[in-house]
This record gives C-alpha cells, sequence and structure tokens, in this order.
C-alpha cells in the first residue's frame, strides 16, 4: 500500500522524462493467482514488443570507456 | 535588508551570550559578490559576521542535520519548511532548535543579474529597498530586485517562517503572487520524444559534481546512492543514462519532501535546471496526496502513509 504511493508517483515521473507509456507496467499479483500472473505477462511482452528495443537510458560502453 | 541583518546579529549575540544556544546559523558575506554563504556563530563576537542580503541562497535547514548541541537558525519560509520536515523525519527534537524567523522578500538569481553584464565581472552589489546597485570597472547600474529574483520564489507560498521563537521585522505577504501550476512540470505538455530531448538538453552540461544534493536541506543519507560501490546503483560517467540516472533517481527520493526551495538550482555551478523535474514531483503529491511538505509539525509523509482510495489506476 505504501508501495502503490511510490509507484504512482515513479511511474509519473518516468514518463514526464520520456520513457513510453506502455513500456512501464505495475501489477498486482498474487502467488496463488498463475493464471492472472501468466496473462500479465504476455499481455506486458506484447505492449512492450509493439514499442520495440528502447532508445532511452542505454548506456554505450564504447561511448564512455 | 540592513536593518534586518542589524537585528538578526543581535538576536544572535543575544542568545549566543546567554548561553540559550551553542552555536547560530545564518549568512555570512561571501569573498565574491552575491555568493552569500552559511555561516556558524559560536561566540558572539562571530556573530557580527552574520547578515542578510538578497543573495542568502543556500537552505540552513541542511546544517541542523546530526549537529550536537542546541542551535539556532535563521528561517525564512522555505527554510523553516525544511525544518519542519526534519523534526517529522526524527533528525532532531524541537526543543534542540531556536528559530530565528525572517520573512523572505525573495532571493535574487545572480545568474539572471551577470546576464546583465555579459563578459564582466561584478564587484560590489548594494542593496536597496526595491533596488540593488550593481557596481564594477567602468559600470554601474541600479537594477529592480523583483526582476531578478530565483524561479522559485516568483512562485514561492510561503514566505513567513511556519514555526518562529522569535520573528525578526515584520511578517510580509506570503507569495509573489507567481502561480506555481502554471510553471511546475514544463514538459507535460509534450511528447515522450520530445520530453526525452528536453531532458537531454537539460542535463547536457551536468559535470557530476552533486553540488545539488551536496545542497539540499533532503539529502542526509549516510552512503549516498551515487557513492555506493557495491552495488554500484548508478554508473559515474558522463554517458547519458548515468546522468540521467542520478537527476531522476535525486528527484525522486525528495519526493513528498521537496518544499521548492531552489538551493539546488542555486548552488549549480553549470546553471542545471533541476527544478524542471522536481517540479513535477511536488504538483503529482499535491494533485493526489494532497500535500504541501513541512507546514505542519507532526504531519505524516505522504510517502510513509498510505490511504485505502489512493490512485492505482496504472497498477493492471
Amino acid at each position: 500500500m505504501f508501495a502503490r504511493r511510490r509507484f504512482a508517483v515513479l511511474k509519473n515521473l518516468l514518463e514526464y522524462v520520456g520513457i513510453e507509456p506502455g513500456r512501464l507496467h505495475f501489477s498486482w499479483i498474487s502467488s496463488a493467482e498463475a493464471e492472472k500472473f501468466q496473462k500479465t505477462v504476455a499481455a506486458v511482452t506484447e505492449a512492450v514488443k509493439a514499442l520495440g528495443p528502447a532508445q532511452h537510458m542505454i548506456k554505450d560502453i564504447r561511448k564512455v570507456a | 535588508m540592513e536593518a534586518i541583518a542589524q537585528k538578526i546579529r543581535e538576536a544572535a549575540k543575544r542568545l549566543l551570550s546567554e548561553g540559550k544556544v551553542d552555536v547560530v546559523i545564518g549568512y555570512a558575506k561571501g569573498s565574491v559578490p552575491m555568493r552569500e554563504y552559511p555561516y556558524f556563530a559560536y561566540t558572539p563576537e562571530e556573530a557580527e559576521n552574520l547578515t542578510w542580503t538578497s543573495f542568502c541562497c543556500n537552505n540552513l535547514a541542511l546544517y541542523t542535520i546530526r549537529r550536537p548541541g542546541r542551535m539556532a537558525v535563521v528561517a525564512q519560509g522555505c527554510v523553516s519548511r525544511n525544518l519542519v520536515n526534519l523534526i517529522n523525519e526524527n533528525q532532531f527534537k524541537r526543543e534542540d532548535l531556536y528559530v530565528i524567523g525572517v520573512n523572505s522578500p525573495g532571493m535574487v538569481d545572480r545568474r539572471k543579474v551577470q546576464a546583465l553584464f555579459p563578459g564582466k565581472t561584478i564587484t560590489e552589489v548594494i542593496e536597496e529597498p526595491e533596488h540593488l546597485l550593481v557596481k564594477g570597472q567602468g559600470f554601474e547600474q541600479r537594477i529592480e530586485r523583483k526582476k531578478f529574483l530565483r524561479s522559485n520564489c516568483l512562485t514561492c507560498v510561503q514566505r513567513n517562517p511556519v514555526i518562529s521563537d522569535e520573528m525578526i521585522g515584520e511578517k510580509g505577504p506570503e507569495g509573489h503572487g507567481g502561480n506555481i501550476d502554471n510553471v511546475a512540470a514544463p514538459w507535460e505538455k509534450l511528447i515522450p520524444a520530445e520530453r526525452w530531448a528536453e531532458l537531454q538538453e537539460t542535463l547536457k552540461d551536468c559535470i557530476r559534481c552533486y553540488a545539488c544534493r551536496d545542497a539540499c536541506p533532503l539529502c542526509y543519507c549516510h552512503v549516498c546512492f551515487v557513492d555506493e560501490a557495491q552495488p554500484q546503483w548508478c554508473g559515474k560517467t558522463q554517458d547519458e543514462a548515468d546522468v540521467a540516472t542520478f537527476h531522476i533517481l535525486r528527484a525522486f527520493h525528495c519526493a513528498g519532501r521537496c518544499t521548492d526551495c531552489g538551493a539546488c538550482e542555486s548552488a549549480c555551478p553549470q546553471g542545471i535546471k533541476m527544478r524542471r523535474l522536481t517540479s513535477k514531483i511536488e504538483k503529482d503529491i499535491r494533485e493526489l496526496y494532497g500535500y504541501r511538505p513541512g507546514m505542519e509539525i507532526g504531519a505524516t509523509p505522504p510517502m510513509s502513509l498510505f490511504r485505502p482510495n489512493d490512485p492505482q489506476d496504472f497498477i493492471k
């Protein structure tokens, strides 16, 4: 319940700085909810695939080393 | 301003000579103009060095952390809010603190003043009630004070201290008239790609000196996440990923605590506007949880609290 507040602020902040909506997902799944877990993972994978590879927050070690 | 400074010195001398406090934390004149710095007066003689000008931009609440003994702090609105924050976060007891309250007239941004005189060195700034007299070699100009305020001072809503044991001078108006909602979170109207470009543009000059963190009265962890080596949460390079990680996380650590005092921007040697990030969180906390940090002793910080009906549309 505390985490809900923190994640709400964090999600807003990350999307505010330009992380695409749809790349960041939150879900509430109990260890007894195998089916929900499976469905959620499938939905997340699909959403992220649709966005394509991440363009931001990638560190190119050849540039900085 | 000088009349207030004189009264601050008198109050500090009285407190120190009566033995009421061990130290008075205030501002002293900087070695260069427009750079007033935090000053610690331990004796009545040292209290002579205290001052109060348009350039008292550091947040003195920072220096109360892990300081033994009784201390007096010169506090305008934002500093007093951060003191309340620290009391609420159990950093010290209210009894150990003596607040010398001052109404803030809004502090002046030295960069805005310097921008008027490109390539010239300002050697002296004289305070007048509504103006500043800026002097340098071969030039002298009187400027209107309120046109050069720091941007956070323009949208301030709490210029009088929220707690004070003694008020220096009169209480003044609470705000300057600027509306924070008009300027907070400036990138909200952009599309994601533009937001990221704006973030990069904002942070491109960052040299990772951590002055923003060091000046911030919220940052008092024994080991900061950027300094930790095992595990290393944040890389130490100038790469955009590392720089962005630092700034995003620094801002996030201030969630529900930031009073928009502007000490980070004033401390930055590169002039980075990190309030573009913190103002978004400040706005979210205000809109989602109806909380303004540091307004009341005993208030529970919003990130240490929950309500059954908190917004949760984002959880699938």
